[in-house]
């Protein structure tokens, strides 16, 4: 009951947010020097000033600011975003169809990372003169010290160059054929390199924040008490410790949610994976202001739910955790 | 003494600690035995080894940096020293249930006190979910918790110190051990928890005739329930034997000092009992123990002997056992 409550509350707490984030967003916007004309008359070659006039009299941006952010707000709340002068779709339709690709390589390299980092976590804690702590060590280097785009260019030389078994980029291969489970695997196919470098840096935090948070716990006097009682040793490290170790790398995977999705920009430009990140640097390029907003809007959006996603699994997990 | 075993048996336990300071001798040849419906108390002053017995018998020594280095622990004579780790497990919880000196952080507090009874259950008796949770419901009647239907579900935190102790016993007694190791169950609940808690373990203990190693640094608690007492010192049993002995007549100065502490067992005037407590330092680094007796730093009765040699276990007077050369001696002129 106190848990839908949290939801409500975190859920008008998050369209607060998102507002500002709005607001914000169109301010810095508009106070940046440029905009569609500017880009517009670039392509062209040089227009003279009543061309770029018109041009920007059509899209609204003779208008002072308040009346551009009053007309954009109230699209907003009724979920229309406006028009890309450049894609000449609407926004929304133009996210939509590149969200889903960002989305899978987003949540794909999260899952791995906290899995497979937690594993490593917990054998490193496990046994503290083991290779698999060594690993851990290394890993929380590599994963700091390297840079993502560095990463995935390393896996393309090394993959896609040197021995050649996979794909360069994009997500799907269109000379395949065949049904839905044969385009899921040429998918997940084309999903392993860019998958793997954006995990990297996650892998390498959420290891070691599972290793030093297993180490704590596993010197708690509650493990004690479950070897007391005749628990199997994988059961007291896999339910009776990890249960309670597990609570750091959630609100860490929560709070680090923004900075995938940045990291997922850097990731499918490296890859052309034709996600979110792509469309981001045309449309800044292209000073595309709608687009640029829209994706603004529905990232924010996702990281927000994200969040929200990330206190209901804490409250499952501790139930110390209290609403609020 | 019977010809047979007794029901526990620790026989010369060495448990050395590996330390920056060097090697400890946490336990230096501790010998204890408890019988079936008996109650053995273990006293002495922090740090002397009282919680490290206890986890020798569990076989929870921590290895590294402890390791028990010789001696024989054995239940109904089976050997439980070296004994293979699955077998062990299967002995913890089952056979020998402990119950730690920490009620407050020796529950996991992410699984309800409930789940966490009836796991012992599961383990060991191979019961069902259901009926291993039915059994968790009747230990927490057993413990004196009201509404205890309601209680399975709650967690830790939701509970009070002296409920969650109840909650550690309910969990070492949910598969009737034969033994139960109570590890200063009273230290952290004021004054009146304690008397209940204190009368819930005799309860029990007379109901499933259990035999109980109850630890603690209270001898008026020692006087009331036990039956045995071994009073331990730097690792070391120091003196041994029948409660209403050692009590009326001890040997040791450490013995003697202890029980001048309480104020009902012997009312000494106040400048004896403040005198063990005057004595600074208090137990000694375990890392450089002299070859002499440990407590000599400390004993008002010294002889050039106490210095040199570490005193035997033997018996004095009355048959019970003192290490002491001064008791020793006086015994024999
Ligand atoms: N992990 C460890 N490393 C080194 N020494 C240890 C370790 N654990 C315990 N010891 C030492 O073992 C000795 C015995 O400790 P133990 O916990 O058995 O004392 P105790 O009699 O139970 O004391 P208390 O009344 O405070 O519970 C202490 O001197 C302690 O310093
Ligand atoms: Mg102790």
């Amino acid at each position: 009951m106190s848990l839908w409550r949290t939801i409500a509350t975190r859920i008008g707490y998050g369209v607060l947010l998102l507002l500002a984030v709005l607001v914000l967003n169109f301010t810095l916007i508009s106070v940046a020097p440029g905009d569609i004309a500017d880009s517009i008359a670039g392509d062209m070659g040089g227009a003279d000033a009543e061309v770029m006039d018109e041009i920007r009299a059509r899209y609204g941006l003779d208008q002072p600011f308040f009346v551009q952010l009053w007309r954009y707000m109230s699209g907003v709340f009724t979920l229309d975003l406006g028009y890309s002068y450049f894609f000449n779709t609407p926004v929304t339709e133009l996210v939509l169809e590149r969200l889903p690709a960002t989305l899978l390589l987003v949540f794909s390299s999260q899952i791995i990372a906290i899995a497979l980092g937690t594993l490593l976590g917990v054998m490193a804690a496990k046994n503290p003169t083991g290779i698999v702590n060594v690993v851990v060590s290394f890993l929380a280097l590599f994963g700091f010290a390297a840079p993502v785009f560095w990463t995935g260019i390393l896996l393309i030389i090394a993959f896609v160059s040197v021995f050649p078994i996979f794909p360069v980029g994009g997500m799907q291969d269109v000379t395949v054929e065949g049904g839905f489970f044969i385009k899921a695997l040429d998918v997940l196919y084309h999903l392993i390199l860019p998958m793997i470098t954006l995990s990297s840096i996650y892998l390498a935090l959420y290891s070691r924040l599972a290793r030093a948070s297993m180490q704590e716990v596993l010197g708690a006097d509650y493990v004690r008490t479950a070897r007391a009682k005749g628990v199997p040793e994988r059961s007291v490290l896999y339910k009776h410790a990890l249960k309670n170790a597990l609570g750091p790398v959630i609100t860490v995977a929560g709070l680090q949610f923004a900075s995938v999705i940045s990291g997922a920009v850097v990731v499918e430009t490296v890859f052309s994976w034709p996600g979110l990140g792509t469309l981001a640097l045309q449309s800044i390029l292209a000073r595309d202001t709608p687009t640029i907003m829209g994706i603004l809007f529905y990232s924010s959006l996702v990281v927000i739910a994200f969040n929200i996603l990330t206190d209901i699994v804490l409250r499952l997990v501790d139930p110390r955790i209290k609403a609020g | 003494m019977s010809m047979t075993d007794p029901l526990l048996s620790v026989e010369d336990i060495v448990v050395d600690f590996q330390t920056r300071a060097g090697k400890a001798r946490v336990l230096d040849h501790v010998s204890l035995e408890v019988e079936s419906g008996e109650i053995l108390g273990i006293v002495g002053e922090s740090g002397c080894g009282k919680s490290m017995t206890a986890l020798s018998i569990m076989g929870l020594v921590p290895d590294p940096p402890g390791r028990v280095t010789s001696g024989s622990i054995r239940l109904d004579g089976v050997e439980l020293v070296g004994m293979d780790h699955e077998r062990l497990r299967r002995i913890r919880g089952k056979d020998i249930g402990m119950i730690f000196q920490e009620p407050m952080s020796s529950l996991n507090p992410v699984f309800t006190v409930g789940e966490q009874i009836a796991e012992s259950v599961r383990l060991h008796e191979n019961a069902s979910p259901r009926a291993a949770m039915d059994r968790a419901i009747a230990m927490l009647r057993a413990v004196e918790i009201p509404e205890a239907e309601l209680r399975a579900r709650a967690y830790p935190h939701q509970l009070s110190g002296g409920m969650r102790q109840r909650v550690m016993i309910a969990i070492a007694l949910a598969c009737r051990p034969r033994v139960l190791i109570a590890d200063e169950p009273t230290t952290a609940l004021d004054t009146t928890v304690q008397a209940q808690i204190f009368d819930l373990l005799q309860d029990l203990q007379s109901d499933m005739g259990t035999a109980i190693i109850l630890i603690t640094h209270d001898m008026g608690a020692i006087a009331e329930l036990a039956d045995t007492v071994a009073v331990m010192y730097a690792g070391r049993v120091v003196e041994k034997g029948t409660v209403e002995t050692v009590l009326s007549s001890p040997q040791h100065p450490y013995t003697q000092g202890l029980i001048t502490c309480v104020p009902h067992l012997e009312p000494d005037p106040p400048a004896e009992r403040s005198e063990l407590m005057e004595i600074p330092g208090v137990v000694p680094a375990l890392t450089d123990l002299g070859r002499g007796c440990a407590f000599a730093p400390r004993c008002r009765a010294t002889i050039d002997r106490c210095g040199v040699e570490k005193p035997a276990l033997l018996p004095s007077e009355d048959a019970h056992l003192t290490a002491c050369w001064v008791a020793q001696g006086g015994a024999q002129r």
